[in-house]
């Protein structure tokens, strides 16, 4: 699947496009392929979401996991600060980036 | 140290007030991201892997314990309550909001500092030898020639937009302790015939082409300086290649002209400008030398220190560093405890060095392109009660330029350029040395990770150098050999294959190891490797 | 000639005298030919052959094609440095944000492809209250009025 993904203008939080607004967990993440340009240019220029772009992803679990490693650790956070990260009390969480 | 008057003040604060202007309009759709990215990144904003980073600049590593404060004060005001000390002397936050950031700026502004061209394609912070003003070794301070010219480079209208960005760095000893050479420009204060003056390195860089400054003008009288580098930025705005980035820096330029021809291009230019009325008046110079006058030195300081305690003792040897006035060291703070993230303070442990530094070193503290910091000016007498604080702050590691003392890029973790994670590399090794016992054997042995090509962790510099790298989307590990950014300078070499982390975390133990066998009395890793060469790490790694 | 203010509501001029009523051309065509008075440097050009023929000048512009691309900065500098004092308009993408800056390096003339805001351009021009280096201005560096 293709899952569109940017940064919020005013915070430059990690946001994922849910199909209606944009979510701050890519579990909320919709398919978007074929129409990824269309939303980027169009979310973009209402300002709510900064340099958007897609990626690959596949279903893990039923969820979306982003197929590049880079994306995984933007969905979650630093992973060596799991204190800091989306989900800081699940200690197997550092599975599921690497 | 450099206190603003009030045209700094009224500068620094008129930026601010341009940048909330700036920001107010790409918040309002008036700016797109194209137009507003190099406006934010002239003022150290980035949009980083999580949210936008801020870096701050540190004018040649100085600041004073107000200042310390009010970086911890901003950490927990505006960020999650630590920051990262960059290899140039430079601190970074990560969690930044943009319609916080100019609020931030003008807290920075109480302080007199600020994030002006800390990136961008621009004259960036100015850096110099954290051991300035303090070693014992130096001609003269190096910084007030740092100032100087961070004066003349600020909101410098011709070179704004140069091709890219532009380092420069000042020493003022022939113990090379900023990476002078590595720089865009390096400059070394000279003594020549009892006047002072200045040397030109022009054309060294990291990044993906690294490349050693060769030196253009040995001897530049000091009221010619500003002239002298703006003729070199001059030929480098208008020559220097804008068709690919990746061959911009002005090192790519020296390379491509060769290097007589570009200081004959500097030269003529220099010329040309000699009657412009560029150069500033010399008592300004005067002016910023009198700010940067030793503090008052006791001069009956003891030179006696209790070595009863041996975690003490061992403390004093690896972080304490020699001194100009009898009685006094300069002491290193080292931001690498066994297992921690090289460079990150808290903010607690930012104001304990603050207050530490008011306590104990005249109000100053320094931090070092190793991403350490530095009281530089700790009374022998005072280490003990120094140390103890440290200790118990998590901030007493005696692990100066050892194989624990490593630099590390943020890597995957926060940068969006990134190939491969530094940091748990870093955190790794320096918990496997910790546990085998090898770092003391191993001495002075610089080592140095990046997560990408950028090569903001200076591998290329490291006796050992480690690069991330992307094999089809897994993190992978090259290990370099032989490379140095002091006096003695070389550009590190790529052993062969790379390692996966588990990987490389062996395979530095098995560089570590040949050094042992094959070292001869007095040699450093570096020096053992220079003599015997790459052959026995190769057939050790892949034999 | 087609009349320029007219055809031309974005540009911003700030000299007294009357705009070049003709358009400007190529470096190489006016070091080729001798009747124009209006040139237009590009990026790439070297604004130093100019020099010889300053006095037959009377418009200089200077394209920049895309803001980041900052030679035109030091064209505009040596131009006036050489003794220059023509109209030196800078043309293409010109932002708001880099006027003050071009002031400073010499132009006196501004033709951005996108219009600027009124508003914008009267903060920009008032933002900096001194400077830090000498340029082609006449603005008293901060390090002279120091010693002054
Ligand atoms: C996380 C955000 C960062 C980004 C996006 C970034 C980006 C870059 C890039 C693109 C380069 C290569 C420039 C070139 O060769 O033209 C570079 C070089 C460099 N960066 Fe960073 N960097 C970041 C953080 C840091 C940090 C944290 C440090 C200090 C620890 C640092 C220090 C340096 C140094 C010393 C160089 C080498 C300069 C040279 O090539 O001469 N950077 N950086
Ligand atoms: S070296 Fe690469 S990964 Fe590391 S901070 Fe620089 S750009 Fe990022």
């Amino acid at each position: 699947m293709r899952i569109l993904t940017g940064n919020d203008l005013k915070s430059g939080a990690v946001t994922w496009w849910t199909g209606q607004d944009w979510s701050l967990y890519v579990e909320d993440a919709a398919d978007v392929s074929g129409s990824e340009e269309e939303i980027a240019r169009r979310e973009e220029a209402a300002r709510r979401v900064n340099a958007p772009y897609a990626i690959d992803a596949e279903r893990h679990e039923g969820r979306p996991r982003p197929s590049h490693i880079k994306d995984r650790i933007r969905a979650l956070g630093p992973t060596v600060r799991p204190d800091l990260t989306l989900k800081p009390t699940e200690t197997d969480i550092g599975t599921w980036v690497i | 140290m450099y206190l603003y008057d009030q045209y700094d003040q009224q500068m620094v604060d008129a930026r601010v007030e341009e940048f909330r202007d700036q920001a107010r309009r790409r918040l309002d759709g008036k700016l797109t991201e194209d137009q507003f990215k190099p406006l934010r990144l002239m003022n150290g904003l980035y949009l980083q892997l999580h949210a936008y980073m801020l870096r701050v600049a540190i004018p040649y590593g100085t600041l004073n314990s107000r200042q310390m404060h009010a970086l911890a004060d901003i950490a927990d005001k505006y960020d999650r309550g630590y920051g990262h000390f960059t290899t140039r002397q430079n601190i970074q936050y990560n969690w930044i909001k943009l319609e916080e950031a100019a609020e931030l700026l003008a807290d920075l502004a109480k302080v007199e500092m600020h994030a002006i061209q800390t990136s961008g394609n621009c004259i960036r912070n100015i850096s110099s030898d954290h051991f300035a003003g303090a070693a014992a070794d130096e001609l003269v301070d190096p910084r007030p020639y740092a100032e100087l010219l961070r004066q003349w480079s600020s909101f410098h209208p011709e070179f704004s937009y140069l091709p890219r960005k532009f380092k420069i760095a000042v020493i003022a000893s022939d113990t090379d302790r900023a990476a002078m050479r590595l720089h865009d420009i390096g400059i070394q204060i000279v003594e020549q015939d009892g006047e002072l003056g200045a040397a030109f390195y022009v054309g060294g860089g990291m990044g993906r082409t690294p490349m050693i400054a060769p030196c253009i003008k040995a001897f530049v009288p000091l009221d010619r300086l500003v002239t002298y580098s703006e003729a070199i930025l001059r030929v480098y705005n208008r020559y220097g290649r804008r068709d690919n980035k990746y061959k911009a820096r002005i090192k790519i330029l020296v390379h491509e002209m060769g290097k007589d021809d570009f200081t004959q291009a500097v030269d003529d230019e220099f010329a040309r400008m000699l009657d412009e009325g560029i150069e500033p008046p010399f008592a300004e110079l005067e002016r910023i030398r009198t700010f940067f006058e030793d503090p008052l030195f006791e001069t009956d300081a003891s030179e006696d220190i209790d070595r009863s305690d041996p975690d003490f003792a061992l403390w004093v040897d690896r972080n304490t560093v020699a001194h100009k006035a009898s009685g006094y060291v300069s002491a290193v703070i080292s931001l690498k405890p066994v297992g921690g993230i090289p460079g990150d303070a808290t903010s607690e442990q930012m104001r304990l060095m603050a207050d530490l530094a008011k306590d104990y070193s005249f109000d100053e503290l320094r931090v070092m392109h190793t991403q350490n910091i530095v009281l530089p000016h700790v009374r022998k007498a005072d280490l003990h009660a120094l140390w103890t604080a440290l200790d118990e702050a998590g901030l007493g590691s005696p692990n100066l330029d050892t194989i624990e003392d490593i630099i590390a890029c943020p890597g995957l973790d926060y940068c969006s350029l990134a190939n491969a994670r530094s940091i748990p590399v870093a955190q790794k090794i320096s918990e496997r040395f910790a546990a085998n016992g090898k770092t003391e054997a191993l001495g002075k042995l610089k080592l140095k990770i990046s997560g990408c090509i950028n090569a903001c962790g200076h591998h290329h510099a490291g006796h050992i150098g480690i690069l991330g790298v992307d094999k089809k989307g897994v993190e992978n590990y090259q290990l370099l050999l032989g490379g140095s950014e002091a006096e003695d300078v070389s550009l590190a070499k790529i052993t062969g294959p790379g390692f996966d982390e588990a990987g490389i975390v062996n395979a530095v133990e098995t560089a570590a190891d040949v050094y042992l066998r094959e070292r001869e009395k007095g040699e450093r890793f570096l020096d053992t490797y220079r003599r015997i060469g790459m052959a026995p790490f190769k057939e050790a790694l892949y034999g | 000639m087609d009349d320029l203010a007219t055809e031309n509501d974005r540009l911003i001029r700030y000299r007294e005298d009357e705009a070049v009523d003709h358009a400007a051309v190529t470096v190489d065509s006016f070091l080729d030919q001798s009747s124009a008075s209006a040139v237009r440097v590009e990026p790439g050009d070297d604004a130093r052959e100019l020099i010889p023929h300053l006095g037959r000048l009377a418009l200089v512009e200077v394209n920049f094609p895309a803001f980041g691309d900052g030679r035109g900065y030091s064209s505009a500098r040596l131009l006036r440095e050489a003794g220059y004092e023509g109209e030196l308009r800078a043309v293409g993408d010109v932002l708001v944000d880099q006027v003050a800056y071009m002031r400073r390096c010499g132009f006196d003339a501004f033709d951005p492809d996108a219009p600027l805001d009124a508003d914008d351009l009267e903060a920009a021009f008032s933002r900096w209250p001194e400077v830090y280096q000498a340029a082609a201005d006449s603005r008293t560096p901060i390090w002279t009025k120091r010693h002054a």
